[in-house]
């Protein structure tokens, strides 16, 4: 009974420490340490949870297989470059709910006797949390490791949507929720349970195949949010308090990031997960008129050389090409001419939330020097040089001025409002969303052609040499 | 910063924390007992979540990929549940099965948290300020 208490008090200490890590991450100075404080949280729980007495009087096997297992595929795992960040994100997201979703089946199976012979009535919350565990554990497995799948370029990036797909959603969906409150009423009855979580997977796999590549940080955010109710949901099945805390807390750190990010793309969750946004072919682009002015690559550099500050506005594309490191080097030898660099950052720039912060970061530029969308707005007017590499819709003036436009009303950075804009692009086609870019046919902007990485590459050279 | 303000909820929390532990230690007993405990987990619940948007509000944009990585692996927690699972002595005829599901929790729970920590750790690493004097280091490193 000692023993119980003790690692109860262990599992507080690691709540605090939790709660400390995210409180540290605040500030880039402190997160290192809270981050370490809450690694010491885990460590001292799972050392705890070692001398539980089921465990004690049953066998580590198992464990030492599966703490063996995982830990040679996690160590790997956080090995990835940087620019596979938000694919490895979403293998993990699938990995914490798959954790959960099969608790959540295993304690079905271990306690079905006594779930069955309960009084009607009693349970009937702890049931439901289980369910709903599972539920939610098994959507997020699938529709993580499809989001994965995208961004790995394993399936094409567009919306995969096909006829009656709506309708198959619904059924799934009915079924699913059938499901459950049948077997909260019949919890003897395995099938629903089984119906029910076959469907969860099902539909976690049907609500993001139709979901557009550069939605994804709404999606990855929604995910993060289940994996992390999830967990919630098996600390109530389990009584265990430090689940509760733990699952809640990314619960709601998920939850918050996807209204941020549907915030910063003006859109609703509903539009995000029904709308099948990158479908959209291009049907308004009125503002179009006028012809794209390329300029030569000797021409940007003495206009980069002569001017006094300049504005990277990193996308997407800086992440494919892996420009990063080329965009540092040029910052670096305009800097050394005196020149101010600042980096502009829009929330939903990349495919996950903060993207594109860790890969400059990668690059070695200094945090100080990355802004925010609404910090380096209002200086936009009086910048010499905007340099655009690989963003699109982010510095769409379209979203600002057509209200018609798909992307109406979303804030962007306002690249056009400076004295002259470059945009760095592959080739002339149109960007992720399909949309056409009026900011691309504006006088003051230059298109400059080619791959992100040797183009910056070239124009840091060229540079030094004016 | 208004950090202070985090302070009493952490308290609060706590507080919590030890009833839920002084509930839970009787469990099975009656259901009057269980109810209990139900309400405990609920409050800890509802005030976990009031702190988890208190705490992640103040996040900055920059730090949402290490934030997200961070929530990954402590909710890597789910570890100790599986864990409980795949140690535990099994009656029945399923017990096989449910020591097999619990080492595959065990398992996908241990990827989140050791991949998780090392690679937040990784990320914030890379966050610094500006350095005082200018290296011009042409590093571009090769990766991938």
């Amino acid at each position: 009974m000692n023993l119980t208490y003790l690692i109860e008090g262990i599992y507080l200490v690691a709540s605090i420490l939790f709660i400390l890590g995210l409180k540290g991450l605040s500030h880039p100075d402190t997160a290192r340490r809270g981050m370490i404080q809450a690694a010491c949280g885990m460590g001292a729980a799972i050392v705890g949870t070692l001398f539980r007495p089921e465990i004690l009087h049953g066998n580590y096997l198992w464990i030492v297989i599966g703490l063996v297992v995982g830990s040679a595929i996690g160590i790997p795992i956080s090995r990835v470059p940087m620019t596979a960040m938000p694919q490895r994100t979403a293998l993990s997201h699938a990995f914490g709910a798959l954790a959960a979703s099969l608790v959540g089946i295993a304690e079905y199976i271990i306690h079905r006797p006594e779930i069955t012979s309960r009084q009607p009535g009693h349970g009937n919350v702890e049931n439901g949390a289980l369910a709903l565990e599972v539920m939610l554990g098994s959507l997020t497995v699938t529709g993580s490791l499809i989001a994965a799948a995208k961004l790995q370029e394993l399936m094409r990036g567009t919306p995969i949507m096909f006829k009656g797909q709506q309708a198959l959603n619904l059924v799934l969906f009915v079924t699913m929720v059938g499901s459950f409150v049948l077997w909260m009423i019949h919890p003897a009855s395995s099938v629903y349970f089984y119906t029910m979580a076959g469907c969860a997977f099902a539909f976690g796999v049907m609500l993001v195949i139709p979901i557009g590549a550069a939605d994804m940080p709404v999606v990855m955010s929604l995910l993060n949010s289940y994996a992390g109710l999830s967990s919630a949901a098996t600390g109530f099945v389990l009584h265990n308090n430090v689940l509760i805390i733990a699952g809640t807390l990314d619960g709601f750190s998920g939850f918050i990031l996807s209204i941020l990010m549907c915030r910063a793309m003006n859109r609703s969750i509903t539009n995000v997960l029904f709308g099948g946004f990158g479908a959209v072919t291009g049907t308004d682009t009125g503002s179009t008129e006028g012809t794209m002015r390329e300029v030569t690559l000797d021409d940007v550099a003495v206009q980069l050389a002569y001017a006094s500050s300049v504005v990277i506005v990193p996308g997407y594309g800086m992440a494919t090409a892996q420009a990063q490191h080329a965009a540092r080097e040029l910052g670096n030898v305009l800097e050394e001419r005196g020149i101010s660099v600042k980096y502009a950052i829009h929330p939903v720039a990349g495919r996950m939330p903060g993207h594109m912060n860790v890969l400059l970061a990668e690059a070695n530029v200094p945090y100080s020097s990355l802004y925010e969308m609404e910090q380096i707005n209002p200086e936009m007017p009086t910048v010499d040089v905007a340099v655009v590499v690989g963003a699109n819709d982010v510095v769409n003036p379209d979203a600002r001025d057509n209200p018609k436009s798909p992307i109406a009303g979303m804030p962007i950075i306002e690249v056009d409002r400076a004295k002259s804009v470059v945009v760095l692009k592959r080739g002339k086609g149109k960007g992720f969303s399909g949309l056409e870019n009026p900011l691309f046919f504006k006088p003051v902007t230059g298109m400059l052609y080619g791959d992100a990485k040797s183009t910056l590459t070239a124009l840091a050279q060229a540079v030094q040499k004016v | 910063m208004n950090l202070m303000a985090l302070d009493p909820m952490a308290l609060i929390v706590s507080v919590f924390m030890f009833a839920q532990a002084g509930g839970g230690a009787d469990t099975n007993t009656a259901a009057s007992s269980q109810t209990l405990v139900l309400i405990a987990s609920l409050y800890v619940f509802a005030l976990a979540a009031f702190l988890g948007y208190q705490l992640i509000s103040r996040v900055p944009p920059l730090l949402h990929t290490p934030l997200m990585s961070a929530t990954n692996a402590i909710s890597g927690i789910s570890l100790i549940g599986s864990l409980v699972i795949a140690g535990s002595k099994h009656q029945g005829d399923h017990a096989l099965l449910a020591s097999v599901l619990g080492c595959a929790a065990v398992t996908s729970a241990m990827i989140n948290v050791t991949g998780g920590f090392l690679i937040t750790d990784r990320m914030l690493k890379m966050f610094h300020k500006k350095e005082p004097v200018k290296v011009a280091e042409n590093k571009v490193e090769g990766k991938q």
